[in-house]
């Protein structure tokens, strides 16, 4: 088994949900996610906030990182799969998908540091 | 042993006080004494306790049971103690002449006080519950330390030998002996690691009782309402009342809410669905409930908070579409931190009731527990009514999957059904 990580990419430049849309896709996620872990497929997650800094080279700080590019990164999930096939199959089925605009990137884990506690 | 020995003795006075008082005042003798003395010695503790149930026995076998039966029994269990203790001072010499004089009775005192009691049960659960031994002896030895449970009811609990009972307790003993471990609470900052060993046992001892395939459901009963018991004590003191203790007290009130619906008088299980709601208790959905808002006080969703919701849900019978939404959503959280098979097939079940068979069919296909007997009987519940020929199919590989008699006997009413 192989450690992938599922990249959330979303279209910023459609309209904030409302909390009850929110929560509509918050229920759908988990849905989809628990699908995931009741294979014991789900390795971990990391959930983004909205605001964000971005640093240019110059010392160019930008407030929120959506200035000048149209996507931005809304969190992601790591998965263990034997294979591409299996980590895309398993990626498939994301609701992010039914949005326009939005995309999710397959990335198999090749190293990993971490900080021993 | 002698404790059971005893036992015999009094079933001609009193069937209910005596067993009852024998169980609580073992385990605060032992576990007053074992702090007293140390873990090395806690042998000569249970040789203590169960010495003066001994004399206890052939005095009042003669005399009747004395007005205080408790003071009577601390009374003799401290004279022993001093006893042993000059004895063990004199043979080793830990005490001059000179100072044996005035320090006598400070040194020797045994403080069988509700307040001591009560700290040395607490510092005890967490000597005995050290991940030094395996999961199974803390079981073991919790039950014979601080509940006092004699050697024939923890191997009926275990479905087991008394001789395999007294091997895993000589043995987790000795390697707690050899860990050089203290009776004491652990520091703040290794608190809720050693919480968690805690929890993880009494919620095992609590699982013991509620699904064990033991008939005696008195023992059952008993494993129960023990593991509550010993939660209340984490949830009563400050240091250790953690939003995760409370969640799993809440957790194990909301199960054992249905104990007396899910049994029925030959020790034969009733399935949820067939059971008299009446016989649900209000009290503990109720206690439950009390417990899982205390929980909730800080950020921590501990696996405990997940399962108490589920549970707290199990505990209305009606079958809405809110319950199985709500049920879906906690399993797939739970998943999240805490994967185990049966939370995977549980959670496509929610999933059949909140969304579709069709839907629950396709995702348990994919579960791959195909050496499960619950995932085959979860097939064939799911394909029930939808294809008669498929759910016969896995009801009978359940069928040939299944260990005990009562699993067997639930799965072929489900092929009678059909």
């Amino acid at each position: 088994m192989d450690k992938f990580v599922l990249l959330f990419r979303m279209d910023n430049t459609m309209q904030t949900p409302s909390p009850e849309q929110l929560e509509v896709y918050m229920k759908q996620y988990h849905d989809w996610v628990g699908g995931i872990a009741a294979q014991n497929k789900f390795s971990g997650g990391i959930g983004l906030s909205t605001e964000g800094r971005v640093l240019l080279p110059n010392n160019v700080i930008t407030d929120g990182p959506y200035a000048e590019i149209k996507e931005t990164i809304a969190g992601f999930i790591t998965i263990k799969a034997k294979d591409f096939d299996e980590a895309v199959s398993l990626a498939k089925g994301c609701p992010m998908l039914k949005g326009e605009g939005n995309s999710v990137e397959v990335r198999k884990i090749s190293g990993v540091h971490n900080k021993e506690d | 042993m002698p404790l059971l020995a005893c036992r015999g003795l009094f079933t001609m006075q009193s069937a209910e006080l005596i067993p009852h008082l024998f169980r609580t005042e073992y385990s605060k003798i032992v576990t007053v004494l074992g702090k007293r003395f140390g873990f090395a010695q806690i042998e000569i503790a249970e040789d203590i306790a169960s010495e003066t149930f001994l004399t206890a026995a052939q005095t009042w076998g003669i005399n009747g049971v004395p007005a205080n039966a408790t003071a009577w029994l601390y009374s003799v269990a401290k004279n022993k103690a001093k006893n042993y203790l000059q004895r063990d001072n004199l043979f080793t010499g830990k005490i001059t002449a000179e100072l044996k004089d005035f320090a006598d009775e400070e040194i020797l005192e045994i403080d069988l006080s509700p307040q001591n009691i009560n700290d040395s049960q607490l510092q005890m659960m967490f000597a005995i519950c050290h991940p030094a031994i395996s999961p199974e002896s803390q079981i073991a030895l919790s039950l014979r330390i601080l509940c006092g449970f004699g050697i024939e009811e923890i191997a009926d609990a275990f479905l087991t030998g008394k001789e395999t009972i007294n091997k895993r307790l000589f043995r987790a003993k000795e390697k707690l002996r050899e860990a050089q471990i203290s009776i004491e609470l652990p520091a703040d900052a290794e608190m809720d690691v050693r919480l968690s060993t805690v929890l993880t046992t009494i919620y095992l001892l609590f699982n013991e009782g509620y699904y064990s395939i033991s008939q005696n459901k008195t023992v059952r009963k008993e494993l129960c309402l023990e593991a509550m018991r010993l939660c209340t004590m984490l949830v009563e003191n400050p240091g250790t009342n953690k939003a995760q203790v409370n969640a799993l007290l809440a957790l194990m009130c909301f199960h054992a809410s249905r104990f007396d619906a899910r049994v029925d008088d030959a020790g034969e299980l009733i399935l949820y669905e067939d059971q008299d709601t009446d016989l649900w208790s209000t009290d503990l959905v109720g206690k439950g409930g009390y417990f899982l808002t205390r929980a909730a006080s800080g950020n921590q969703l501990s696996k405990y908070h997940l399962e108490a919701g589920i549970a707290y849900w199990n505990t209305q019978k009606a079958d809405t579409q809110e319950k199985w939404e709500h049920i879906l959503q906690l399993y797939n959280h739970l998943l999240q931190i805490a994967y185990s098979p049966i939370a995977a097939l549980n959670r496509t079940y929610a999933l059949s009731k909140a969304k579709s068979k069709s839907e629950a069919i396709a995702e348990a296909e994919k579960l791959n527990l195909t050496n499960n007997h619950f995932y085959f009987a979860l097939l064939g519940e799911l394909y029930t009514g939808v294809d008669p020929e498929k759910a016969e199919t896995n009801f009978k590989i359940a069928l040939s999957l299944a260990k005990t008699e009562a699993n067997k006997m639930a799965i072929q009413r489900k092929i009678n059904k059909l």
